[in-house]
């Protein structure tokens, strides 16, 4: 997809606030028409419908916040990156804030499959309460339960998959799980995902650490790429390396 | 008044979609609520989707916050899933803007639009926390107002409404801010009925309070002002310029997918085509076109600031606005911004020279072509005063196939006055031919024939026509569907039950209301949704009100028959209507007064407006609705009816 002649960019935002109501797809249409007001040097698909050359990276749920979000863009010509984060954000809406912008390797690995581990912030709540009696979600239950979950050496779930039920083992994915103390409702515990080679959505890992509870407040505070053992931030992954640096 | 967000927003993870209700829209505002302000709530009756672009409400919000002497916020229909959770945890119904209390406002006022959303407006009252009645509201209720096509009968919608503003909104609101503003400042003399009273005095109001009712068994006796300040006719308001009044200024970019997602700018105001059973076209007039720089600049603004990368230009009738076609290629070709911008015409005339339009339109972006002929023979066209002839659609389609489109799509209504078998069937016919002629240029060619079934509407022609009722439509539906079966025309059909209850709502009453609140008392709310339809509900209602539906819907009424809305002008004379329908009767047409003579339907006359247009020719190409052939120049040579009616 991306010839030499572009300019890919790599935009780093936020989606924190009212705004995480909206879906991945109104994001990705906020940003096109932040594009357009910004009147960026757009690179456009070829086709009946030419569209902007973006691609995202992972999805978020409809009402997760995040602090580190991040998409690919495709620029026609090379330009300034360093107004563009400004910029950007004055044309997008509250909530969703760029905070940084850089240029891209042309063939960077796309981020859907770069990115291969994410921290979230997940508050664990009471779910909806059963005739049993009133659920503690406080940080003690919880904590002996997630002890619980990282003790374990499988965690079978039942995932459905163009309507096949099929079983799969997510601890593998589950590298780290810390309560971090008592939330409003129940409890903040900070975990690490991994995406590969299956990834576990915020609300299956609350089930797991136990049924009767639910995600509350959730809000993506990391992603990396993982790359020969090192951690990269996926701004820092793949810089594009400047003309004269590359020629020699 | 605090905002309602920390009680909303827990609310809003277990519910469908829930960035309908979190506002943030560019362009939307945040207004200060002083004690000088009188505060609008602007309620779309309907989900966020559909409401938001209403091109009406928006031109309301912005002109009033551009009085320093008004605050104006918005609110939407919550779909069933929120009101069911505000409801449980007695939250009442919000604006989006600020999350403010509904029944914090001084006015909430409704866009009405289309009369199955009737039952929602009193579903968002009762959410509010307002008496859905308005002889149980006492001061410090909000005063409920309602705006929108609809208002033309208002009757079955009295009971609710405390005032109606008929016509172009523009100029009354502002009035209308004015009156309340100086009757809170005055210590609310006279109370809530003071105020309504003072209403009633705004040209273009109509407070339904203000007027008794009489009636001669199941017939309307007479409507007639309870006090001799209130006027026995309300007559519509407006808007002479469109240029004076170039908004929205700011159009609202939806942070969701709603129904027309791209840039709005409007060409004209009104329609004189004439077609007879389009209630817009007829409470519309006169014509008034907006300058064509004016539309250009208006277009550059709005996709610089909104990032769209679509405009449509929008009008009753897009192809006949004076120069449509050097202004599609300007906008085409000097693209704007980052370029790669659509343009759509969303009501296309049925001719090549719509064709060409559409083809110039599609270097960007190929839509689809829709066109409308409405009935299935040239007769019945000559009925509606629709003057399409065969060869126009048959060129129009030609040229759609031939410049690379593989579906058309046709709309049609069935039920139309003295619409016999073969006239349903010709549908068919002209189907089965535009397939023909597609499958000349692509394997590929299909069409859609889209068929709706006909509500007769208030201020037109055919106010007097007894509607289809539910088995005729249906039979004719089957019909033309057995007709094209193994062809590659598809047919869609609109549900001939929710025509039925349109029908009811359309030429209602002041009695009508009763069925309305029972309606929605038994749940019935989201009417236009057909999964949220059930016919029951209405005739359920009908029965326990003692009314009788084929009265209201099936039956024709007679010309001296006291009709409902009479005491509502559009300025189209009674007898200008009454002379048209007879002419429907005997086929004969009439043509577009834009570009010729003036037959005096009223209301230029009546209200001192003329037509603005820039050109005095019609745009060239078809027969341009006059049935002839019109390729050897601009001038209209028709009189296809004598039907000048003298002054009365």
């Amino acid at each position: 997809m991306r010839g030499d002649a572009g300019f890919p960019i790599r935009i780093a935002f936020t989606k924190q606030g009212k705004v995480r109501f909206i879906s991945h797809r109104d994001v990705a249409r906020a940003f096109e028409r932040a594009f357009r007001i910004e009147q960026l040097p757009l690179a456009f698909t070829l086709g009946f419908s030419p569209r902007p050359k973006v691609s995202f990276g992972l999805a978020l749920s409809v009402g997760h916040e995040s602090d580190a979000e991040y998409l690919d863009l495709e620029l026609a010509e090379p330009v300034a990156v360093e107004p563009l984060a400004a910029a950007i954000s004055a044309a997008l809406p509250e909530g969703i804030h760029v905070f940084d912008v850089v240029a891209l390797a042309d063939r960077a690995p796309a981020l859907q499959e770069a990115v291969t581990l994410v921290e979230w912030n997940i508050e664990v709540v009471p779910g909806a309460a059963q005739e049993s009696g009133v659920i503690d979600a406080s940080p003690e239950p919880v904590a002996a339960r997630v002890a619980a979950v990282l003790g374990s050496d499988t965690l079978v779930v039942d995932r459905v998959r163009k309507g096949k039920t099929t079983q799969e083992d997510i601890r593998p994915v589950i590298r780290r799980i810390t309560v971090l103390g008592a939330s409003e409702q129940g409890t903040l515990t900070t975990v690490e995902l991994s995406t590969h080679p299956t990834s576990v959505r915020p609300a299956e890992l609350v089930a797991v650490i136990g049924q009767e509870f639910c995600e509350g407040r959730v809000r993506r505070t990391r992603q990396w790429i993982e790359r020969d053992g090192e951690r990269l931030d996926p701004l820092a992954a793949d810089p594009r390396i400047a003309l004269e640096a590359r020629a020699s | 008044m605090t905002s309602l967000w920390p009680r909303i927003e827990p609310l809003l993870a277990g519910v469908e979609k829930p960035a309908r209700y979190i506002g943030m829209e560019r362009g939307s505002r945040s207004p200060h609520h002083g004690p000088g302000a009188v505060s609008w709530l602007l309620v779309y009756p309907d989900t966020y989707e559909i409401g938001l672009p209403n091109q009406g409400l928006q031109i309301l919000y912005e002109i009033l916050n551009e009085r320093p002497d008004a605050a104006a916020e918005r609110s939407y229909a919550p779909w069933l899933d929120l009101a069911a959770a505000l409801r449980e945890h007695a939250v009442p119904l919000f604006s989006v803007d600020t999350h403010r209390p509904a029944a914090d406002f001084d006015i909430v006022a409704f866009n009405l639009s289309a009369e199955l959303v009737y039952t929602n407006l009193l579903e968002c009252l009762d959410l509010a926390g307002i008496p859905v009645r308005g002889s149980q509201r006492d001061e410090d209720h909000p005063v409920v107002v309602a705006g929108g096509h609809c208002t033309f009968n208002p009757e079955p919608m009295t009971d609710f409404v405390d005032a109606f503003v008929i016509g172009d909104g523009e100029e009354p609101v502002g009035e209308m801010t004015e009156c309340i503003g100086d009757w809170k400042r005055a210590g609310r003399p006279g109370g809530r009925t003071g105020m309504l009273r003072a209403l009633a005095a705004v040209p273009g109001v109509y407070v339904p309070s203000m007027y008794d009712v009489e009636y001669d068994g199941p017939a309307l006796r007479s409507v007639t002002p309870r006090f001799n300040d209130v006027p026995s006719v309300v007559e519509k308001r407006t808007v002479a310029d469109l240029a004076e009044w170039p908004y929205p200024k700011e159009q609202l970019v939806p942070l969701i997918e709603v129904v027309h997602d791209r840039l709005n700018v409007e060409l004209f105001r009104g329609c004189t085509r004439g077609c007879r059973f389009c209630q817009a076209g007829m409470i519309t007039r006169p014509v008034r076109e907006r300058p064509a720089d004016q539309v250009r600049a208006m277009v550059e603004a709005g996709l610089a600031r909104t990032g769209y990368d679509e405009v449509a230009l929008t009008s009753l009738s897009s192809a006949d606005f004076s120069g449509i076609d050097s202004l599609v290629s300007d906008l085409v070709n000097d693209q704007v911004g980052c370029g790669n911008v659509g343009v759509s015409l969303p009501s296309l005339r049925v001719d090549a020279f719509t064709v060409g339009i559409a083809s110039e339109i599609q270097k960007v972006r190929r839509t689809g072509l829709t066109f409308a002929p409405e009935g299935g023979s040239w007769r019945l066209r000559q009925v509606i005063n629709k003057l399409i002839t065969e060869e126009d659609l048959y060129a129009a389609v030609e040229g759609a196939y031939s410049q690379g489109w593989r579906r058309v799509k046709l709309y049609f209504l069935v039920g139309l006055p003295t619409e016999m078998d073969e006239d349903t069937l010709g549908i068919a016919e002209l189907a089965r031919n535009v397939v023909k002629i597609g499958k000349q240029h692509t394997k590929q060619a299909s069409c859609t024939v889209s068929v709706g079934g006909f509500v007769p509407k208030a201020h037109t022609p055919f106010q007097w026509f007894g509607q289809n009722g539910i088995s005729e439509l249906r039979r004719k539906i089957t019909m033309l569907r057995d007709d094209l079966k193994k062809t590659a025309a598809q047919v869609r059909w609109h549900d001939p039950e929710a025509t039925f209850a349109e029908g009811i709502a359309s030429r209602g009453d002041r009695r009508i209301g009763a069925v309305i609140e029972r309606v929605w008392r038994a749940g019935g709310t989201f009417q236009e949704w057909s999964e949220h339809f059930q016919l029951g509900r209405w005739t359920d209602a009908m029965a326990a009100e003692g009314l009788d539906p084929d009265w209201y819907v099936t039956r024709h009424r007679t010309e001296d028959e006291v009709l409902p809305w009479d005491h509502i002008a559009a300025g189209l004379h009674r007898d200008f209507l009454w002379q048209d329908w007879q002419s429907s009767l005997a086929a004969h047409g009439l043509p577009d007064c834009r570009w010729t003579p003036c037959y005096d339907c009223g209301v230029c006359t009546d209200y001192a407006l003329e037509h603005v247009v820039a050109a005095a020719v019609p745009p060239a190409g078809g027969s341009q609705g006059t049935g002839q052939d019109l390729s050897n120049g601009g001038a209209v040579p028709v009189v296809l009816s004598p039907t000048r009616i003298a002054a009365s």
